[in-house]
């Protein structure tokens, strides 16, 4: 019973304290406060561009009613002279978890054990679109985590579900520790949030990869118009909500550069402007980031310093991550020196306690004063479309403000309060008198010398008796001053309390001495306290930013090379035409193309190189490979048709610079072989140093990777649920995904209102020629199968990939007219190849099939010459022939062999100078061109390899610099990435 | 069950397979055989041109210009005669098919297991044995793999009955994968994906000391109780096996050497060493022969010289240490390519001769079979090979004959076999 009372007490007293207008109160009579609070002689700041220097801000029930350096106070104001302190609009954070519930990994599971289909009902196909969440639901006022805010200077929050690739709407919150959420709540669906990742929540296989989560979002938005237009029967409950959210601001989470502008076009295609959360490497790609017109949020968590004291494990630290340590603290001020508007957040910044150290670096760096701070207000309001609610101390904003000793980016500026819709929180006591000084301190009849030092509201104190220094405390609150001393070897205990007058500098109070009779102390202040100056030299300068490359690692190059005119003299060039191979023959190369082909030919304005006794050829191309990818499967079902490997380039793959150590220059970024209708290709040419979008043919040929056998099937992963299991299921799924294409198509084509299915549109493609096949197959009978479905459906399968048994059916694939790219020697590394055989590249050749070497695997691209060289050994080649497996022929297949793949005038001049007979495993790449850009040369090489050692060599140097500075480390790590075959999920 | 009827189905049409029909082994050298006119490259950096080559029952009794012919004689010339090649640490003959666990016998359960012993598990049926034969990769170290000490290799030839035919040196080394000081980032626990310093790398270190202190304070005492680990081990001490160390880092490598060294190891042998150029006067000066990893390799971190493994082996041996090639990280069938790792050294400026020692006069000192293989020279075994052309270089490594111990053994293979099968379809025969 009394426990009741109790809690009835608490609850009236709150219902009185904050009352709404129209609430009842019986716990006494209604009464409210419309007084005003007024700040005078404040530098005031209005926005970060408009300060007042000496004014006054009135504000009344929460809100500023006035603002400015000429206000008449009403007389019911209570006056609060702010003469020396600076007032600021508090700061916001966007991009929040503040008392949102956050959803927890499921336990159990792990690999192979995700499940295909949806686990809710009435809602989208995928789990992971989420609409329909939102926030406000799981939502709980959490005060401590408020005041952990506050105190570093939030004022308000927006939080969301940080879960899921669509993860509903978020809750903007005051963080008014004093009202409820009635005051504090300013918008409960402010704003809907999107990401590519997965919820952690749902075990839904799809998507699994980066690709797919692109690609689902696409459909996401088709399916979402196919909805509203009334054109489905059942409910979806999360279309609906993704329709009703429509007005709200879209907020991305990227977290990477290239996400960025990957969710930016996704943005575009379907009328959306993200604002977008970055991932602090914006900086690299400044340009692009620009031109996505979004509005970026930006995390502070720039990387702590590596311990690099250790040299070997300094080592593993790559030159891309060192400097990412060296240039991240400069990411805004590079986006604010290019327009971008940012705003801060404190998500994935470990401690709020790290704030405003990150806040002064970023500052330290050059970012200006005025840019901080509208990223901390202004820019975030503007961002949720709230500038008239919260970011400024305009009249009618909340009266959301921060009360300062002075300019807030000054490491030495105390934060005093935080005054949230009008409640005013102390952070430390601006009244608290600064008592630090040196003291004659006389108690109990001896005269000791006090020195009180240290922070104003956190003094230190020493105490000596003559030169013995006596153990002692100190503590100093709400002007009451606390000090004990021990003399005697801590025997004899002194305790002191007094309260500072605000009138004197000396300080007396009450005495209790070690026998327990009482006294009093008296403290006489004999000099001031000066604060130890020690970081003045080191503030002045900017830190060292060190240069970018393109791309931004090891080996990237400071300028993009160009292209200039070369004549090769005397080379020994092998055409890949009917030419065969040219002896003592001059290459012209001009405006990136094969100009002339011929003997003594002159140089004109070109760059003469003497090739005499060196081999000329085309590049090489690469039919079948997955470096420079970020994701290689989307397995999480068994067609992926929607998804391209163009979405996922990873153009800062070392792998690029080495295979054109090895004469690579174009190579098709296959999708993987986890399901047996795969994701569309990326067709490349490996500009190292350019863009994604640069480095993709231009009207690339379209190519989708379809794949048979062991590996869609599962055989060697996988939880053995998802069909096909056996190679008799794959022979149905592809007839049922062309059945369906085909009637998609002819609904399309009929004029009749369809839905739109980028998985179908694409397979439409194939059957209507415009895209091609490249099939990753082994054994026979799925060979023979695959061209029979196609025949079935009037197409022909353009490439086999791997096709280790293609001798087998070579006969039946010349009939049906399809290349193929092999391997020159693999085998035995799984059951399906059993059969496989080195002869096999050979065999196929003489039965007329159109025959390329390829990798799928990023070691043995960059020696895909030697390999061409191994069909010499096995099965007889001729060197010519040889030689066009890695050139023209893989050429042909990709339907590029207009443009490169032999030595022709007119072709893109993508050439390689070779020290040695192109096939001999003696050979060396000397020079790589492409498009008469100079991607690889032997010599610039030397250079770089010196350049990477002096640079790391001087950040290792700043690096521990900064340790001993005192800076907070993290331990070495190597950040490598995953080599990728077919089979990498 | 279903999944069950999958590997029995499995299993049923393996053995269906690997019971096909593998080449014969050759019948024991009756009469001599003289091979004329040939480059020979002996296997110790020389050659000799227009060289006779005598060998009767195995062995080789005449070699040089002007040399007598007896027996059956082989015109070799323009053609090129090698020693066989020698593949050491490597799993030929425990693993048939990768992704078939019913085919794999090279890991043991255990830790620490020198008892466990590849030689009675080799497969010398094993097709992928067979194929590499035609390459002139003739003999092998066959290594377990997994744990800290992996178990007791033995080296072998290639072309025979079974095991016991097979056996060259019975039992020869003992395989001790050194601890790492990094290790990979436990992502799904919530560690950073990469990279990560091993806090556990002093304490892994202490486990093999200590186990292999107990070994030897075994051995010094006649057991009550066998202890199996440690009686196999007894062999390092008394220098009848080798210690094989597998270690890439440089920390790694010092620690690893100078540990076992005091603990009484006799004859130490580093695999791997991708960072041994760093500290090649320590090997030196230890007497360290380093069975360096094979030049087929993506450099191990971003930034390293893309060439670096095309030339490690060369920055070992212009040091002055004495090197081999084993690709033991590699799939077997991949083993047939030990010539081409070789070749690639020379493109980085390797004499080839010297290249060649790395995969056969090399390679014979390390393993300790150097009285008998890895060079042509007399009273050596006659297992060689001839080849048309450059060994070394895919292009022209082909080769007509193959003896090993002086029998002519066979170069068809499994896949020579469908190679032939399939040209006579379409050419009509």
């Amino acid at each position: 019973m009394k426990m009741r009372l109790l809690s009835l007490a608490i609850f009236w007293c709150g219902t009185a304290l904050f009352a709404q207008d129209y609430f009842p109160v019986n716990d006494g009579v209604k009464s409210k406060n419309n007084n005003y609070t007024a700040f005078t002689n404040a530098k005031i700041y209005v926005t970060p561009t408009q300060v007042i220097e000496s004014g006054t801000l009135l504000i009344q029930n929460g809100k500023v009613k006035q603002v400015g350096s000429s206000i008449t106070v009403p007389k019911n104001a209570v006056i609060v002279d702010a003469k020396g302190y600076s007032i600021y609009p508090s700061f916001i954070d966007i991009y929040s978890k503040f008392g949102v519930a956050q959803p927890k990994k499921s336990v159990g599971g792990g690999f192979g054990s995700g499940s295909y289909g949806p686990s809710r009902e009435g809602f989208y196909w995928n789990d992971h679109i989420m609409p329909e969440n939102a926030a406000i639901n799981k939502f709980t006022y959490d005060d401590k985590k408020a005041k952990e805010l506050r105190n570093i200077g939030f004022g308000v929050v927006n939080a969301h579900i940080h879960d899921g690739i669509v993860r509903g709407t978020g809750v903007l919150v005051a963080l008014n520790g004093t009202g409820t959420d009635a005051q504090r709540i300013l918008d409960d669906k402010s704003a809907q949030y999107l990401s590519f990742s997965k919820s952690i929540t749902k075990k839904q296989a799809y998507p699994s990869s980066l690709m797919g989560a692109m690609a689902l979002l696409r459909q996401m938005y088709a399916d979402a118009k196919w909805y509203a237009q009334g054109n489905v029967t059942t409910k979806d409950r999360s279309l609906e909500a993704l329709n009703n959210n429509k007005g709200l601001v879209q907020i991305f989470e990227a977290k990477d550069k290239g996400n960025a502008l990957r969710a930016d076009k996704i943005g575009d295609a379907n009328g959306v402007q993200y604002a977008i959360l970055g991932g602090g490497d914006e900086y690299e790609r400044i340009a692009e980031i620009k031109a996505t017109g979004a509005q970026f949020i930006l995390p502070l968590n720039f990387p702590d310093t590596y311990d690099v004291s250790n040299p070997y494990q300094a080592a593993m630290i790559s030159l891309k991550d060192m400097r990412h340590w060296n240039q991240a603290p400069a990411n805004p001020k590079i986006l604010a020196d290019n327009g971008v508007p940012f705003s801060f957040t404190l998500n994935d910044l470990k401690s709020p306690a790290k704030f405003k150290e990150r806040l002064m670096k970023a500052i330290e760096y050059g970012l200006p004063k005025t840019k901080a701070l509208e990223a901390l207000t202004t820019v975030p309001a503007a961002i949720l479309k709230k500038s008239n609610r919260i970011g400024s101390l305009q009249t009618g904003r909340d009266a959301n403000f921060l009360i300062t000793s002075g300019d807030i980016f000054d490491k030495k500026t105390v934060l005093y309060e935080n005054w949230v819709q009008g409640h005013k929180n102390v952070i430390a006591d601006k009244s608290l008198k600064d008592i630090r000084g040196n003291y004659d301190l006389a108690a109990g009849g001896i005269t000791y010398k006090m020195a009180i030092t240290g922070e104003l509201g956190k003094p230190k104190i020493e105490i000596k008796q003559d030169t013995n220094k006596l153990k002692s405390k100190i503590s100093y609150k709400n002007q009451w001053l606390n000090l004990s001393f021990a003399t005697d070897e801590g025997a004899k205990n002194y305790l002191m309390t007094g309260l500072v007058n605000e009138n004197s500098d000396n300080i007396k109070g009450r005495l209790i001495l070690p026998n327990g009779n009482e006294s009093t102390f008296n403290a006489i202040k004999t000099s001031g306290f000066t604060e130890k100056k020690k970081d003045t030299k080191k503030a002045a300068t900017t830190p060292e930013m060190v240069g970018i490359t393109y791309p931004n690692v090891g080996f990237g190059y400071s300028t993009k090379p160009k292209a200039t005119s070369i004549l090769f003299k005397n080379a020994t060039v092998w055409t890949s035409e009917d030419a065969g191979i040219l002896k003592n023959t001059d290459v012209l190369v001009k405006a990136g193309k094969i100009a002339k082909i011929g003997q003594n030919l002159s140089a004109g304005r070109a760059q003469v190189i003497d090739a005499s006794g060196k081999h000329l050829t085309a590049g090489i191309v690469d039919e079948h490979t997955h470096i420079a990818a970020l994701a290689v499967n989307e397995g999480g079902q068994n067609s992926s048709a929607e998804v391209k490997m163009e979405d996922v380039v990873d153009y800062e793959d070392i792998n690029i610079y080495r295979q054109l150590a090895g004469g690579v220059t174009s190579a098709q970024l296959l999708h993987g072989s986890a399901n047996p209708i795969g994701g569309r290709s990326a067709i490349l040419k490996l500009k190292w140093g350019e863009s994604p979008e640069k480095m993709i043919y231009d009207n690339s040929p379209k190519f989708i990777k379809f794949a048979l056998g062991e590996n869609v099937k599962q055989s060697n992963w996988g939880n053995q649920t998802r069909f096909p299991q056996t190679r008799m299921g794959v022979e149905q799924l592809f007839m049922n995904y062309f059945q369906r294409a085909k009637e998609y198509d002819t609904k399309k084509k009929s004029g009749q209102p369809y839905r739109y299915d980028e998985e179908m549109e694409v397979i439409a493609e194939i059957l209507n020629g415009e895209r091609f096949i490249s099939c990753h197959s082994y054994v026979q009978s799925e060979i023979n199968m695959m061209m029979k479905v196609a025949e079935k459906f009037n197409f022909r399968v353009n490439t086999f990939t791997h096709i280790l048994e293609g001798y087998k059916v070579a006969d039946k694939m010349k009939a049906h007219g399809v290349g193929a790219g092999t391997f020159s020697d693999w085998w035995a590394y799984k059951f399906e190849v059993n059969d496989a055989i080195p002869y096999n590249a050979a065999i196929m050749q003489q039965q007329g099939i159109t025959v390329a070497i390829n990798s799928d695997d990023a070691e043995m691209a960059r020696r895909l010459n030697q390999e061409a060289g191994k069909t010499v050994k096995y099965g007889g080649m001729t060197e010519l022939e040889a030689w066009k497996m890695v050139t023209i022929n893989p050429a042909k297949l990709l339907h590029i062999d207009e443009r490169v793949g032999s030595i022709k005038e007119g072709k893109d001049a993508d050439l390689v100078l070779w020290n040695n007979h192109p096939l001999s495993v003696y050979a060396k790449a000397e020079k790589t061109l492409i498009e008469g850009v100079t991607y690889f040369d032997l010599k610039a090489d030397e250079q770089q390899r010196e350049a990477v050692k002096k640079e790391k060599a001087k950040l290792i140097n700043m690096m521990l610099k900064e340790k001993a500075g005192g800076s907070k480390t993290q331990a070495p790590k190597m950040s490598k990435k995953k080599l990728m075959t077919c089979e990498s999920l | 069950m279903r999944k069950q009827l999958n590997i029995c189905l499995a299993l049923l049409l393996f053995t269906g397979l690997a019971s096909w029909a593998q080449q014969t082994p050759a019948a024991k050298q009756k009469e001599a055989i003289s091979i004329t006119g040939a480059t020979a490259h002996i296997g110790d950096g020389t050659v000799v041109e227009n060289c006779t080559i005598v060998f009767e029952d195995g062995k080789i009794t005449a070699l040089g210009t002007g040399v007598a012919i007896k027996g059956t004689s082989i015109d070799a010339t323009g053609k090129h005669v090698y020693p066989g090649f020698i593949a050491p640490a490597k799993e030929l003959g425990l693993i048939e098919i990768n992704a078939v666990r019913a085919s794999k016998d090279n890991d043991e359960i255990g830790d620490m297991i020198p008892h466990v012993r590849s030689l009675i598990a080799y497969n010398a049926e094993s097709k992928v044995v067979e194929s590499m034969r035609p390459n002139g990769v003739l003999m092998g170290q066959i290594t377990p793999k997994g744990g800290r000490i992996s178990g007791t290799s033995s080296i072998v030839q290639f072309d025979a009955w079974n095991w016991e035919d097979a056996a060259v040196k019975v039992d020869d080394g003992i395989h001790l994968n050194w601890p790492a000081s990094f290790r990979r980032g436990r992502w799904w626990m919530g560690e950073p994906k990469g990279i990560l310093p091993n806090k556990k790398y002093q304490e892994q270190v202490g486990e093999v000391k200590n186990f292999l202190q107990n070994a030897e304070a075994y051995g010094k005492v006649t057991a009550k109780e066998l202890n199996p680990a440690f009686a196999a081990m007894q062999g390092v001490f008394d220098g009848s096996k080798k210690l094989y160390v597998y270690a890439d880092g440089e920390k790694e490598i010092i620690d690893a050497v100078t540990m076992v060294k005091k603990a009484g190891v006799q004859s130490v042998v580093l695999v791997g060493g991708y960072h041994a150029y760093k500290i090649t006067d320590f090997l030196k000066k230890n007497n360290i022969p380093v069975l360096v990893q094979f030049t087929h390799n993506l450099p191990n971190l971003d930034d390293d010289d893309y060439d670096l493994p095309y030339k490690l082996p060369k920055l070992l041996m212009d040091a002055g240490i004495l090197v081999a090639l084993q690709n033991g990280d590699a799939s077997n069938f991949q083993t047939r390519n030990l010539p081409f790792y070789a070749g690639q050294v020379v493109g980085q400026g390797m004499d080839k001769e010297k290249a060649l020692q790395m995969i056969t006069g090399n390679t014979a000192q390390i393993l300790g079979i150097e009285a008998t293989y890895g060079t042509l020279a007399v009273g050596k075994s006659a297992t060689l090979f001839i080849s048309e052309g450059d060994a070394l270089d895919m292009r022209t490594n082909q080769l007509s004959h193959a003896f090993i111990d002086g029998r002519n053994i066979s170069l068809e293979t499994h896949q020579t076999v469908l190679w032939k099968r399939y040209m006579g379809k379409y050419e009509g025969k």
